[in-house]
C-alpha cells in the first residue's frame, strides 16, 4: 500500500469517528439540563414566556429534535459550533481565539516529555539494576503518581512565589508592551512553567516506556548478532537497538495525544493560560454548554489529527508497513 | 592439519537457581583447520553454551569460570573485551538457529553485510557495497542488486539464513561457529544449506564448529564429532567411527534412538474405512479494507484419503504443505469450504455445531506442544477426564478411567493430582495421549506429536504409541514433518506439497519406488539419507 | 506470593495503603463530627491548636477530618469505577478476541472510537451533564477507562485462543461459553489484576482532577476539593493545597508500587530488572 492511499484510508477513517464524535455530541447537548433559552431570557433579565418563546424560534429550539439533528451535524460540516449565548459569540471564534495558546502549550509540553522521557529512558536503561537506574525510574514513578494540578500549584508556589524567577500566571506580561526578542523571551518564561508541569507526568510514560523497550529489543536475537559481527557496543546500541526500541514509544506517543488534551484543561485552569481548557473551565462553571462540547470537539479533532501525524510518521521509520508486507 | 582452536577444562557457571551448577564442565576438545566438527547433543548438554562462550557471547550471569581456548596463540577467555570483538566477525563467525529473528528487521540486507566491514574499518563505502554484492551471490541469493535493498521480512527462512552465511563470511573467518543454523528450516531448505555450509567451508579452507541435536546432520556433513550430555563429552571420534561404532552407551542409545529409513512390513489393509476424506478444500482469505487488496492462500486444495480401521497413516510434508490444516479441518477446528469427511460413512462437515459437540468424542487429537497442549491452571485428572464427564460420563467413573490410563501411558497414579508445570516435555506428550484416548474415540490424530521433543524422548513417546496402536487396535492419522519418524509407525504414508496431495501408497512403495518428482526430492533431502540407508542393509 | 514479598517497594506500596484504608474505614470515629463543620477559626496552621494537627482551612474546617474523609470517596471512586471498568471491558474484549471475525471489527472500532476521544475532556463533560454527583463520577471515570480492559483482554483471548489446550477443550465437547470462561479467562486473570490495580490509582487522580475543578459531589468532602478550595490562598496558606496533594500522591503511588510489584510477581518473564 502506498503512503498516499494509507494516508487516504486512515483520513477516511477519522472522519467517521469524527462524525460519530458530532453526533454523540449532539446528544450530549440535549442531555445537558436546563433550558437555553430560559438561561439566555434570564441573562438579559426578561424572563417572560414570550420572549423565551422567541429565542426558541430564533435559535430553531423548537424545532422537531431530527430537525436539530439534521441542523446541528450540517452546521458541524459548514464549521457552525453553535453560539455561546453566555459570551454573545459564535462558539467557533472563541476556540479558535484560544487554539494558538493550546496548541503551543500541547506542542511544547509534547516535544520536552518525549525528549527527557526518551533521554533519561536510555539513561536508565544503559544503567539498569545500578543505582542511577533506581533513581531515575524512581522518579518517573514518582511523577507518574502526582496530580497535574497540584505539580502546577506547587510549581507556582516554588518559582513564582518563593523564588519569584518565573510568573505564575498569564501568556505575557500585560500592558508590557514588549515587540521583537523581548516578546518572545516573555511568552518563553510564561511557557515554562505550564508546559513543565503539564509535560512531566507524560514524560514519566515515555520514560518507562523506553526504557522497558530498550530492555526488551537488547535481549533480541539480532542484537546477537551485532555482537558476532564484532560491532561496538555503542554502534549495537545506536544502530540496533535505538531504533527498533523506539517504534512503540512512537505509537504509544500518538495514542497519548489525547490525555495531554485534557490535562492541557488542568494547566491552564492553574496558570489562566488563555486557551481552550481554560475556556472549558470557564464554560464548566458558566454552565455554557455549546461552548463546553464545542470545545470537547475541537479537542477530539486535535486528537485524531495527531493520531494520523504519528500513523504517517510510524509508516515512515518502519519499513515492514512502508513496503506494504506483513509483518 | 594443525590445530584451528585449542579448548582445555573448560568451565561454564550458571547463575543461582539454575537446574545446575555448571552448563559445562572440565571439557576439553581441538577444532583442526579445515575441519567439520560437529558437537551433538540432545537439550540441556551445554552445547550451544559452549559455543556462545567461545565467541564471547554468554548470556549476562553466565561465565566462564575454568579453562582456556588458544586460537591463534592467545587465550580467548584472557583477551581484553576489545581484542574479542575485534575477533568477532573477523577471525571466528558465527551463525544462529532462528534466521527469523537474527536479522535486524528495520535494515536492509546489504547494509548488514556491509556492517561487518565497517565494524572492522575495512574498505570504503562503495568497495563494501562492491563486496555485500558478491557475497549475496557467493550463497547463492537470487538477484543480488534486489536483495540488497530487501529487508528481512521480505525473505524466506532459507534466504535469510543464506543472508546470515554471507555475513559470517564477510571477511574470511578462520572459524566458523553455527548454532543449530538448520532446525527452524524445512528438510530441503536444510538440505540447502547444508551443502552451502560445505561448499563455502571449503573453498575458503575454513574450520567449521557445527552445534546439532540431530545424528542425520552429523552424518551429512562431519568430519570429526563430539557428542555431550549434561555439560560433559562423552565420546569424540571420527564421523565414522562415532557413528558406525559408538563407545558410549549414551551416544549408542542416541543412535538406536534415531527413527531408521528401514521400512516396516506392510500391515495388511483391512476392511471397512473408519475415516474418508472426499474432495476436500481449505482457501483463507485476508478480508481487504477500504484500500487493501484481498489476498488468499489455498491450504487444501482438493485432498481425498481414506484411513482404514486399525491402520496408521501419515501425512507427509513440509510446513506450509496443509498436512496440519487436514488434521484440523477433519476434526472441524477448521471449517473446510467443501468436501465430505465421512466417519463411519456420516458427513462430519454436515454436522450442525450442536450435533458436532457431541460427536467431537469420536476424533481425538494429539498435539505438538507439550508446553501448550494442558492448561497451566487444571490439574491432570480434570485435564483426562474433562472430555468423558462433558460427554455424560458420571465423574467418579470418568476419574477412575483416568487414573487408569495414566497408567496405561506410563505414568504413576499420583499424577492426577498434579499440574502441568510439573511434568517434563515427554511426560506432558504422555498425558495428552491419554487425555485422548479417554474419550475412546475412533480415530486419533497426532499433529506433530514427537516433533518438540529430543530424540530419546521421541523414541520412547513413539514407543508407547506403536504399543497403544497394536494393543487398542487404534486407527491414527499421524501428521508429521519428519520422514524417518513416518516410515517408523505408519502402514501407508501421504505426501503433501502446497495444499495437494502428491503421493499416497503403503510406506514401502512411497520409500523404495517413490512416484512423484517431489517425494524423491524429499528423499533426498532427508539429512544423512545415504547414511541411513547403509545402516539399515546392515543391520 | 514470596516474589511479591521480596518486592521492597511493593511491601511499602501495601503497607501505605493498608494505613489509607484504616483511615477511610475508622474515619467516623477518628472524626464524629462532619468533616464540612466549621470547628475553629480559619487558616490555623498545622499544630498550631491542640486535636487541629493539620490545621483549619479557609472557611474555618478540620483539614484532618477532611482528608480522612477524602480518603473514603478517592478508595470508593477508585475501586468502584475500576469494577465498572473492568465489567465493561473484560466482556468485550473476551467477545472480541474469542469470535474474532466482524464482532472483533465491531466491538474494536467501538474501543477505539473511546480511546480517541480525549478522557479528561470527555469525563468532564459526562459529569457536567449528568450534574456532579459520586454515581456520574464514578460512571465517567469508568467510561473513560475500560477502552484499556478491552485491547489487553482481546489481545490475550487472541493468543491463548491459539493454544493447543483451548483445541483439546474443543475436541472434549465444551461449549464456547465453557471453554472461553473455564480455559482462556483463567489463564489471563494475571495481567487483568495488574492492570485493575493501575486503574485504581488512575481513578483516584481522575476524580481529584474532576473535584479541583469543581466537579466533585457537592456534599462529600475529597482530596480534589480541598486543594481546588484553597488554590487561591496559596500564597497565604500554601499548606491546604500542600497537604491533600501528599494524601493523593502517596495512595496513587502506594497502588503503583502494588502494581508493579504483582506484575513482577504474576509475570515474571516480563519482569523490569531481573533477566
Amino acid at each position: 500500500m502506498t503512503l498516499l492511499a494509507a494516508i487516504l484510508a486512515r483520513a477516511a477513517k477519522a472522519a467517521i469517528t469524527l462524525l460519530m464524535i458530532v453526533i454523540l455530541n449532539f446528544f450530549l447537548i440535549h442531555a445537558a439540563p436546563g433550558d437555553p433559552a430560559a438561561v439566555m431570557a434570564g441573562e438579559n433579565g426578561a424572563a417572560d414566556q414570550i420572549y423565551i418563546d422567541q429565542l426558541r424560534a430564533q435559535f430553531g429550539l423548537d424545532q422537531p429534535l431530527y430537525v436539530q439533528f439534521y441542523k446541528y451535524v450540517g452546521g458541524v460540516l459548514q464549521l457552525d459550533l453553535g453560539y455561546s449565548y453566555r459570551q454573545q459569540m459564535p462558539v467557533l471564534d472563541l476556540i479558535l481565539d484560544r487554539l494558538p495558546a493550546t496548541l503551543l502549550l500541547t506542542m511544547t509540553a509534547f516535544g520536552m516529555s518525549l525528549l527527557l522521557g526518551v533521554v533519561f529512558g536510555l539513561a536508565a536503561a544503559a544503567r539498569v539494576g545500578r543505582w542511577s537506574d533506581s533513581a531515575i525510574t524512581g522518579m518517573a514513578l514518582l511523577f507518574y503518581a502526582t496530580p497535574l494540578y497540584w505539580v502546577a500549584l506547587m510549581a507556582v508556589l516554588l518559582f513564582s512565589v518563593q523564588l519569584n524567577w518565573l510568573p505564575a500566571f498569564g501568556y505575557e506580561s500585560v500592558g508590557a508592551g514588549y515587540t521583537g526578542l523581548a516578546m518572545v523571551l516573555d511568552r518563553l518564561r510564561h511557557l515554562a512553567l505550564p508546559a513543565l508541569t503539564l509535560g512531566l507526568f507524560f514524560m514519566a510514560v515515555y520514560l518507562r516506556m523506553t526504557r522497558s523497550s530498550v530492555l526488551e529489543v537488547s535481549q533480541m536475537d539480532f542484537v546477537k548478532t551485532a555482537r558476532a559481527k564484532g560491532l561496538s557496543e555503542g554502534i549495537i546500541r545506536r544502530r540496533h537497538i535505538l531504533r527498533n526500541a523506539l517504534l512503540p514509544v512512537v505509537t504509544l506517543a500518538g495514542l497519548q495525544a489525547g490525555q495531554l488534551v485534557g490535562g492541557a484543561v488542568l494547566t491552564e485552569t492553574v496558570f489562566a493560560w488563555p486557551g481552550i481548557g481554560r475556556l472549558m473551565f470557564d464554560s464548566l462553571t458558566a454552565r455554557d454548554y455549546n461552548t463546553l462540547l464545542g470545545v470537547f470537539l475541537v479537542s477530539a479533532a486535535m486528537v485524531i489529527l495527531f493520531n494520523i501525524l504519528t500513523d504517517i510518521v510510524y509508516r515512515l521509520i518502519d519499513p515492514r508497513i512502508a513496503a506494504g508486507g506483513a509483518a | 592439519m594443525s590445530t584451528a582452536l585449542s579448548i582445555h577444562d573448560l568451565a561454564i557457571a550458571l547463575p543461582a537457581g539454575a537446574d545446575r551448577a555448571f552448563a559445562v564442565r572440565n571439557i576439553s576438545f581441538d577444532l583442526q583447520e579445515r575441519e567439520i566438527l560437529c558437537v551433538v547433543g540432545e537439550s540441556g548438554s551445554g552445547k550451544s553454551m559452549t559455543a556462545n562462550a567461545l565467541m564471547g557471547l554468554l548470556p549476562d550471569l553466565v561465565h566462564v569460570t575454568e579453562g582456556a581456548a588458544v586460537f591463534e596463540g592467545r587465550d580467548l577467555f584472557s583477551l581484553p573485551d576489545s581484542a574479542r570483538r575485534a575477533l568477532r566477525g573477523d577471525r571466528i563467525g558465527m551463525i544462529f538457529q532462528e534466521p527469523m529473528s537474527a536479522l535486524n528487521p528495520l535494515m536492509r540486507i546489504g547494509d548488514q553485510i556491509a556492517e561487518v566491514y565497517e565494524a572492522h574499518n575495512r574498505f570504503t563505502p562503495a568497495e563494501r557495497k562492491e563486496r555485500a554484492l558478491s557475497l549475496i551471490g557467493e550463497v547463492g541469493l537470487p538477484d543480488p542488486e534486489k536483495i540488497i535493498r530487501a529487508y528481512p521480512f521480505q525473505l524466506s527462512g532459507g534466504q535469510r539464513q543464506r543472508a546470515m552465511i554471507a555475513m559470517a563470511l564477510a571477511l574470511d573467518p578462520a572459524i566458523l561457529i553455527a548454532d543449530e543454523p538448520t532446525t527452524a528450516l524445512d528438510v530441503t531448505t536444510q538440505a540447502q544449506i547444508l551443502e552451502l555450509i560445505k561448499t563455502i567451508q571449503q573453498r575458503h579452507g575454513m574450520a567449521v564448529m557445527f552445534i546439532t541435536h540431530d545424528f542425520g546432520v552429523v552424518a551429512e556433513i562431519a568430519d570429526r564429532v563430539i557428542v555431550m550430555r549434561y555439560g560433559d563429552i562423552v565420546e569424540q571420534g571420527s564421523a565414522a567411527q562415532v557413528l558406525e561404532a559408538p563407545q558410549h552407551d549414551y551416544t549408542r542409545a542416541l543412535l538406536a534412538a534415531i527413527p531408521s529409513d528401514s521400512v516396516p512390513e506392510p500391515h495388511p489393509v483391512t476392511t471397512a474405512p473408519v475415516l474418508e476424506v472426499r474432495d476436500l478444500r481449505k482457501t483463507y482469505v485476508t478480508s481487504g479494507g477500504l484500500f487493501k487488496p484481498t489476498r488468499s492462500v489455498t491450504a487444501i486444495d482438493g485432498v481425498s484419503f481414506t484411513v482404514a480401521r486399525g491402520e496408521v497413516l501419515g501425512i507427509v510434508g513440509e510446513s506450509g504443505s496443509g498436512k496440519s490444516t487436514v488434521g484440523r479441518a477433519i476434526v472441524r477446528l477448521v471449517e473446510p469450504d467443501s468436501g465430505q469427511i465421512l466417519l463411519d460413512g456420516e458427513d462430519m462437515n454436515a454436522l450442525t455445531p450442536q450435533q458436532l459437540r457431541h460427536a467431537r468424542r469420536r476424533v481425538q487429537m494429539i498435539f505438538q506442544d507439550p508446553y501448550a497442549s494442558l492448561n497451566p491452571r487444571k490439574k491432570i485428572l480434570s485435564a483426562i477426564s474433562e472430555g468423558p464427564i462433558t460427554q455424560g460420563v458420571p465423574v467418579a467413573e470418568a476419574h477412575a478411567r483416568a487414573r487408569e490410563l495414566l497408567d496405561t501411558v506410563g505414568l504413576e497414579a499420583s499424577a492426577a493430582e498434579r499440574f502441568p508445570h510439573e511434568f517434563s516435555g515427554g511426560q506432558r506428550q504422555r498425558i495428552g495421549i491419554a487425555r485422548a484416548l479417554a474419550m475412546d474415540p475412533d480415530l486419533i490424530i497426532a499433529d506433530e506429536a514427537v516433533s518438540a521433543l529430543d530424540v530419546s524422548i521421541q523414541a520412547q513417546v513413539l514407543e508407547l504409541l506403536r504399543d497403544l496402536q497394536q494393543r487398542l487396535g487404534l486407527s491414527l492419522l499421524f501428521i508429521t514433518h519428519d520422514l524417518r519418524v513416518a516410515a517408523q509407525l505408519c502402514d501407508r504414508i501421504a505426501v503433501m506439497q502446497r495444499g495437494k496431495l502428491v503421493e499416497i501408497g503403503p510406506v514401502s512403495d512411497v520409500f523404495l519406488t517413490p512416484k512423484a518428482e517431489y517425494t524423491r526430492n524429499l528423499l533426498a533431502a532427508v539429512p544423512g539419507a545415504d547414511w541411513g540407508n547403509r545402516a539399515a542393509t546392515a543391520s | 506470593m514470596t516474589r511479591f514479598a521480596r518486592n521492597r517497594g511493593a511491601l511499602l506500596g501495601l503497607l501505605i495503603l493498608i494505613c489509607v484504608v484504616l483511615l477511610a474505614v475508622f474515619a467516623p470515629l477518628l472524626f464524629p463530627d462532619s468533616p464540612w463543620k466549621m470547628v475553629q477559626r480559619p487558616f490555623l496552621p498545622p499544630l498550631a491548636v491542640e486535636g487541629m494537627p493539620l490545621g483549619t482551612d479557609t472557611l474555618g474546617r478540620n483539614v484532618a477530618a477532611g482528608l480522612v474523609y477524602g480518603a473514603r470517596v478517592s478508595l470508593i471512586v477508585g475501586l468502584v469505577s475500576t469494577a465498572v471498568a473492568l465489567l465493561i471491558g473484560i466482556p468485550l474484549g473476551a467477545l472480541a478476541g474469542f469470535y474474532g471475525g466482524w464482532i472483533d471489527e465491531g466491538a474494536m472500532r467501538f474501543t477505539e472510537f473511546f480511546q480517541t476521544i480525549p478522557s479528561f475532556a470527555l469525563a468532564i463533560v459526562l459529569v457536567a451533564i449528568l450534574e456532579p454527583h459520586l454515581t456520574s463520577i464514578t460512571l465517567a471515570i469508568a467510561i473513560v477507562s475500560w477502552p484499556p480492559v478491552a485491547r489487553l483482554v482481546r489481545a490475550e483471548v487472541l493468543s491463548l485462543r491459539r493454544r493447543e489446550f483451548v483445541d483439546a477443550a474443543r475436541l472434549a465437547g465444551l461449549s464456547n461459553m465453557r471453554i472461553l470462561f473455564g480455559h482462556i479467562l483463567p489463564n489471563a486473570m494475571s495481567p487483568i489484576i495488574v492492570m485493575a490495580s493501575l486503574m485504581v490509582a488512575t481513578a483516584i487522580l481522575l476524580e481529584s482532577s474532576l473535584s479541583f475543578l469543581g466537579l466533585g459531589d457537592p456534599n462529600i468532602m475529597s482530596w480534589g476539593y480541598m486543594i481546588g478550595a484553597a488554590r487561591t490562598v496559596i500564597r497565604t496558606a500554601w499548606w491546604l493545597s500542600f497537604i491533600p496533594g501528599v494524601a493523593i500522591l502517596l495512595t496513587v503511588l502506594a497502588l503503583n508500587l502494588i502494581g508493579e510489584g504483582l506484575n513482577d510477581a504474576l509475570n515474571p518473564r516480563l519482569a523490569r530488572k531481573g533477566r
